[in-house]
């Protein structure tokens, strides 16, 4: 009896290379989905100092004393590093959408033959989304 | 030109023992075997003179391993150089390696025409049919390896036994319970259902959906984009009847079964016969729903 020969798992991430449109699409909707899970979280504990600040809770900003709701928020607004993550995050949520309308489609069994050419689309139009929505977020910020 | 070392120090071995008492059938056979060994070495020479010389050659790079032969089983790449000539497909550049240069190298292939489906092999980065992918159309040079997500027997030669074990746990046979009357009656079919059925119809069991599936190749249990066409061929064939096709749809929406489908379109992307297999899958899924759904 012969043996056989196991090529192992590395051969599906070193062959990214050749991957086709449909598999990117899979790859960045992953991704995008995780990315805006874990946003959840921060987005969470962000909100939840509402709950001291209805209560009173202040905390000092700039020297004078704010609501911990307000403070949290500025503060965080007035870091760079936070700027920039938000203008990502839009890509991100907008790039999930619409490759989620997308996948909606190719479940219903419409224009499966023209699925690469709506994933180019998605990707072209969050692009273009992103693009715009710079001036809005990093107004002021520099 | 091949790496492999040659095997006569096998042969010389055998002819010295034999040489006590020769024969005259054993002469003939070592005169035989010298002149082939001359032959093969000349036309060697030749074709290298060719390939050096003159007009296109095609350089191809063929994964080689061979558990059965010391030496031979830390995989290698194995360059060829083979005369280009109108037409040539990657399976013709093998062959004409295989008879040329190293009578070892190993793979399937059978009609050479796409439809027995045995050479389906990992060309430059892409499960494609050797015997219908030009090679005027590949960069070179050519990297040809066996399947991935298979267990390499040999060079390019697969496990295919996972592969056809799944194809046969959809039943792929007709089946129905509704008979024509007459015993000599035949089971017509609409022309509509035809159609419908028709591009499924058309898989080879060549493998290469199934090795280009991410998710098969990450759950065995997985049917696989093949056998789910093949379900797909015959439970939306309308002779099987309502109550096979029931059995069928059992089948296929269980835990490992449509429901498994990420639509990555790999498999739709790399089928040497262009069946739309994730509309296939797709159009089972709803099947499977409407199925189960029940307003009452």
């Amino acid at each position: 009896m012969s043996q056989s020969y196991n090529r192992g798992l590395i051969e599906d991430f070193s062959r990214w290379r050749e991957f086709e449109a449909g598999m990117w699409a899979w790859i960045f909707h992953k991704f995008t989905g995780w990315v805006l899970i874990g946003y959840l979280f921060t987005h969470i504990a962000v909100l939840s100092t509402a709950i001291p600040a209805a209560d009173g809770a202040t905390m000092m900003f700039q020297g004078s004393e704010t609501d911990v709701f307000t403070g949290t928020i500025v503060s965080l607004e007035g870091l760079l590093l936070v700027r920039i993550l938000e203008v990502g995050l839009l890509a991100v949520a907008v790039f999930h959408m619409l490759n989620g309308t997308r996948l909606l489609l190719v479940d219903l069994g419409v224009g499966l033959e023209a699925q690469d050419k709506s994933f180019y689309a998605s990707l072209i139009l969050t692009g273009a989304i992103t693009v715009a929505s710079v001036p809005t977020f990093i107004a002021g910020a520099f | 030109m091949s790496t492999q070392t040659p095997t006569q120090t096998e042969e010389s071995s055998e002819t010295d023992a034999e040489a006590d008492v020769p024969s005259k059938g054993d002469e003939r056979r070592d005169e035989k075997r010298r002149r082939a060994a001359e032959e093969r070495a000349r036309r060697q020479a030749e074709e290298a003179e060719k390939a050096a010389a003159d007009e296109e050659t095609v350089e191809l790079k063929v994964f080689r391993y061979d558990p059965e032969v010391e030496g031979k089983q830390e995989p290698r790449f194995d360059t060829f150089h083979v005369p280009f000539t109108k037409g040539m497909t990657v399976l013709d550049a093998l062959m004409y390696s295989r008879d040329t240069y190293d009578s070892s190298l190993t793979f399937r292939h059978s009609c050479r025409q796409a439809v027995c489906g045995s050479d389906a092999m990992f060309v430059n980065g892409g499960q494609k049919l050797a015997c219908k992918t030009q090679i005027a159309e590949l960069e070179q040079p050519i990297r040809v390896e066996p399947l991935p997500h298979a267990e390499v027997r040999k060079d390019l030669v697969v496990d295919m036994e996972h592969f056809y074990d799944q194809m046969e746990a959809v039943e792929p046979y007709f089946q129905t319970n509704e008979y024509p009357d007459g015993e000599l009656e035949e089971q017509r079919q609409t022309r509509e259902n035809r159609e419908k059925i028709k591009m499924s119809t058309r898989c080879i069991w060549c493998s290469a959906c199934m090795s280009s599936c991410n998710i098969a190749a990450g759950d065995n249990e997985y049917l696989g984009p093949a056998a789910i066409n093949k379900a797909y061929r015959f439970a939306m064939d309308e002779r099987e009847g309502e109550d096979i096709k029931q059995k069928r749809l059992e089948i296929i929406e269980q835990e490992h079964g449509v429901w498994r489908c990420q639509t990555q379109f790999s498999c739709t992307e790399v089928c040497p016969k262009d069946i739309p297999l994730t509309e296939h899958i797709q159009e089972l899924k709803r099947e499977a729903v409407k199925n189960n759904l029940k307003f009452w």
